[in-house]
């Protein structure tokens, strides 16, 4: 998405304003958070594997290049092929040139961050190939030419009779007459349509949760199933994964797994944890006779060594989103970005530079409730922080803020001069609330007071009256 | 023999000071009747925040210097702010990282600072005030003090203490009012909804009163319920703590 698309300022001031994103974010905000709390308190050691995940995440990003060529190496070894991708165009060349050398019509698609990042079904249907996105909220999703809204609930935006509604006009094929307003008949009839398109398809990709180094193997956590019929009916699997997602064994991976759910959706394990390794070997039943692995680096490789580092423990539960006000107030599409909320915030700007994506990271009260519920114990407000300073530093930051916090730290540097003027400004301001002991208006603050009064100051400050007592005392 | 007075320099913070002395008075009598001296340096103003949250980290550490040089001489440093108190503690030694000699004075101070009604139960075992405030009453829990304090059983504790006074839980208490500082301003139309939110829950409890222990959080609420006319009064936890509630509740005028 381009910064074009981004006016975030105008973006939350109309999604605050839109009352079905409302009704929907106050399902986000019943749902989630309770059924995360219950996970998490039913399991005693759930704090100890959250340090544990981090640890091992740690571990892995210090030695990053060690567990990326072990992978691959083992990739290779089980039949397939790593294509190491710099940026988004490299890894739609390698997808594209794959899907040609398939002679692929239909290509059918687990629910993939990475694929939204490198803009893929726009991309293979410019090439004549027809993306079928299979995971229910990106099949409604791209029913609507949307983005997703969030990172594991992509149409959460949208109220259920929104759906039935757009499954009206598009199943033309179903009675006109159906029942359609419960979500298991909605599921059934998504399920209906996208079974043929299981069996058609030339090639699927999927997203990865996690890669092992161990044994070049991917794993993929669903609740539909739909990401196993994806990689194992095609002739030919995709895997598309940022390099983060390495982790060295199978056993790390179980362990991050144990806290990745309860901190997503509140269960205790996902409904299907799928391991794909290689192809098809020759006594196995069923599977893709070509398996590659398309590895996307996107600029995060220039993060280790910096203070974003700790973003890349992140593994896309959005226990962050789920939890933010930000996000309950304005929706996922407010953001103009691939990723929404907190982890959007701290990303987006390392994807596509600050000066694109200046507002995201200033655009939270820094309530810490990310980091509090984080699985990986990402210090996301500091990290905010970090981007404001980078933004304040390389200027982008907006004039007027910059003059405005520079003329308040000149005075609240020299707390005499400090003391004066807000000694004026306390008996100014309480002249100005008179006998109501509030402001409706205020010049220059208008952001306060356009949906606020302004509670007036008693009248003296502490520090003047307080050197006065002491005055009188001694 | 007499005990040694545990010296306490008290943070007053920048909107106490400017908006609601009365404020820093309650938390003097607090604090003296904990058995503390209190002082207030001279030269304090802010603590900070509004240059460190906006990324102008040098104005932040002058600021945070001017703080670490003026309250070096306390054995506790106490502010009515669990959002002032948790810059101190949090964020100052983080500031300095790298620069040993401030830094090891940062986390000095760090280890000396509280938010008052913590100090007071945590520090100075009070278990109960003299004070009463008849009514129901319902808290907020300020972000700050809640999240990197952990403060939450204190001011319940205290205020379950308080002759007349019904407690009644605020439905997503521990959720952001929508003030953050600077980000209610730059944000005003998500800042609205948020303390929209939270005055929409405060109406749910019945309550005639809202206190918790953030001035700033306070004036976003305040100035929320007096713009919508909402018959709620809006206090700082410690005036009703001090029992000294005879002033005009926090944007309500003269009565009469």
């Amino acid at each position: 998405m381009s910064a074009a698309d981004r006016s975030f300022s105008e973006n939350a001031r109309a999604a605050v304003a839109d009352p079905q994103l409302r009704r929907a974010m106050h399902h986000v905000k019943e749902g989630f958070i309770g059924k995360r709390a219950k996970a998490a308190a039913r399991l005693p050691e759930f704090e100890v594997l959250r340090d544990a995940a981090r640890d091992i995440k740690d571990h892995t990003l210090a030695h990053l290049d060690l567990y990326l060529e072990r992978y691959e190496a083992q990739v290779i070894e089980r039949g397939g092929q790593v294509h190491w991708c710099a940026g988004p165009a490299e890894a739609r060349a390698a997808i594209l040139d794959i899907c040609r050398q398939a002679g692929a019509r239909t290509v059918t698609k687990g629910k993939s961050m990475i694929g939204e990042e490198i803009d893929i079904n726009a991309h293979l249907e410019a090439a004549g190939i027809t993306p079928v996105e299979t995971d229910l909220g990106e099949y409604i999703v791209q029913m609507r030419h949307e983005r997703p809204s969030h990172i594991i609930a992509p149409a959460v935006h949208l109220t259920k009779d929104v759906i039935e509604a757009d499954f009206r006009a598009q199943h033309r094929q179903f009675p006109a007459d159906r029942s359609l307003s419960e979500v298991p008949e909605l599921v059934d009839e998504a399920r209906q349509v996208l079974r043929q398109r299981f069996l058609d398809a030339d090639v699927g990709i999927t997203g990865a949760n996690f890669l092992v180094a161990e044994t070049g193997s991917s794993i993929i956590v669903t609740n539909e199933g739909n990401g196993d019929l994806t990689q194992i009916l095609p002739r030919v699997h995709i895997v598309i994964a940022s390099l983060e997602k390495v982790v060295p064994t199978l056993e790390d991976a179980a362990t991050i797994l144990r806290v990745l759910a309860r901190s997503a959706t509140g269960q205790e394990f996902s409904t299907y944890t799928t391991v794909s390794t290689g192809p098809k070997r020759p006594d196995d039943v069923d599977g893709p006779e070509v398996y590659h692995v398309v590895l996307l680096d996107n600029g995060r490789s220039d993060l280790l060594d910096g203070p974003f580092r700790e973003i890349l423990r992140c593994i896309r539960c959005g226990a962050c989103i789920n939890h933010c006000p930000v996000y309950h107030t304005i929706g996922g599409h407010a953001y103009g970005s691939v990723y929404p909320g907190p982890i959007g915030a701290v990303l987006t700007p390392a994807l596509e530079g600050i000066e694109a994506a200046a507002d995201l990271p200033e655009a939270s009260s820094f309530c810490g409730r990310c980091e509090a519920v984080c699985p990986m114990r990402i210090p996301l407000p500091k990290l905010l922080r970090h981007w404001r300073e980078r933004a304040y530093d390389q200027r982008v930051t907006p004039g007027r803020l910059r003059a405005g916090i520079g003329l308040w730290a000149f005075f609240a540097r020299r707390p005499a001069l400090y003391g004066f003027v807000t000694g004026l400004a306390a008996r100014l301001l309480r002249a100005l609330g008179g006998r109501g002991g509030r402001l409706a208006r205020l010049p220059l603050a208008g952001g306060w007071t356009r949906f606020r009064d302004l509670p007036a100051p008693e009248g003296r400050t502490f520090r003047s009256q307080w050197a006065a007592k002491k005055g009188a005392r001694s | 023999m007499a005990e040694t007075p545990i010296r306490v320099g008290l943070f007053v913070t920048c909107l106490v000071d400017l908006f609601r002395p009365s404020v820093g008075f309650a938390a003097v009598k607090l604090l003296e009747d904990a058995g503390c001296q209190v002082d207030v340096p001279a030269a304090q103003t802010c603590c900070g925040q509004p240059a460190y949250n906006s990324g102008d980290r040098a104005d932040a550490k002058a600021i945070a210097a001017q703080v670490i040089a003026a309250f070096e001489g306390f054995d506790y440093v106490v502010a009515p702010s669990g959002s002032c108190a948790g810059m101190l503690r949090e964020h100052y030694p983080l500031l300095f990282a790298g620069d040993a000699g401030m830094e090891a004075r940062a986390r000095a101070l760090a280890g000396r600072t509280y938010e008052l009604v913590s100090f007071l139960t945590d520090v100075r075992g009070v278990r109960a005030v003299d004070a009463s405030f008849p009514g129901r009453v319902t808290y907020h829990d300020g972000c700050s003090g809640l999240r990197e304090l952990g403060i939450r059983a204190q001011p319940r504790a205290l205020l379950a203490s308080v002759a007349g006074l019904d407690l009644t839980e605020l439905p997503d208490s521990d959720v952001c009012c929508g003030f953050g500082g600077t980000f209610c301003v730059k944000y005003p139309d998500i800042s609205n909804a948020m303390v929209g939110a939270k005055t929409a829950c405060v109406a749910e409890t019945g309550a005639k009163t809202l206190l918790a222990g953030d001035l700033g959080c306070l004036l976003n609420m305040a100035g929320k319920l007096r713009r919508d006319g909402v018959d709620v009064r809006v206090r700082h936890v410690a005036e009703v703590l001090a029992g000294m509630t005879a002033q005009p509740a926090i944007g309500d005028g003269e009565p009469g």
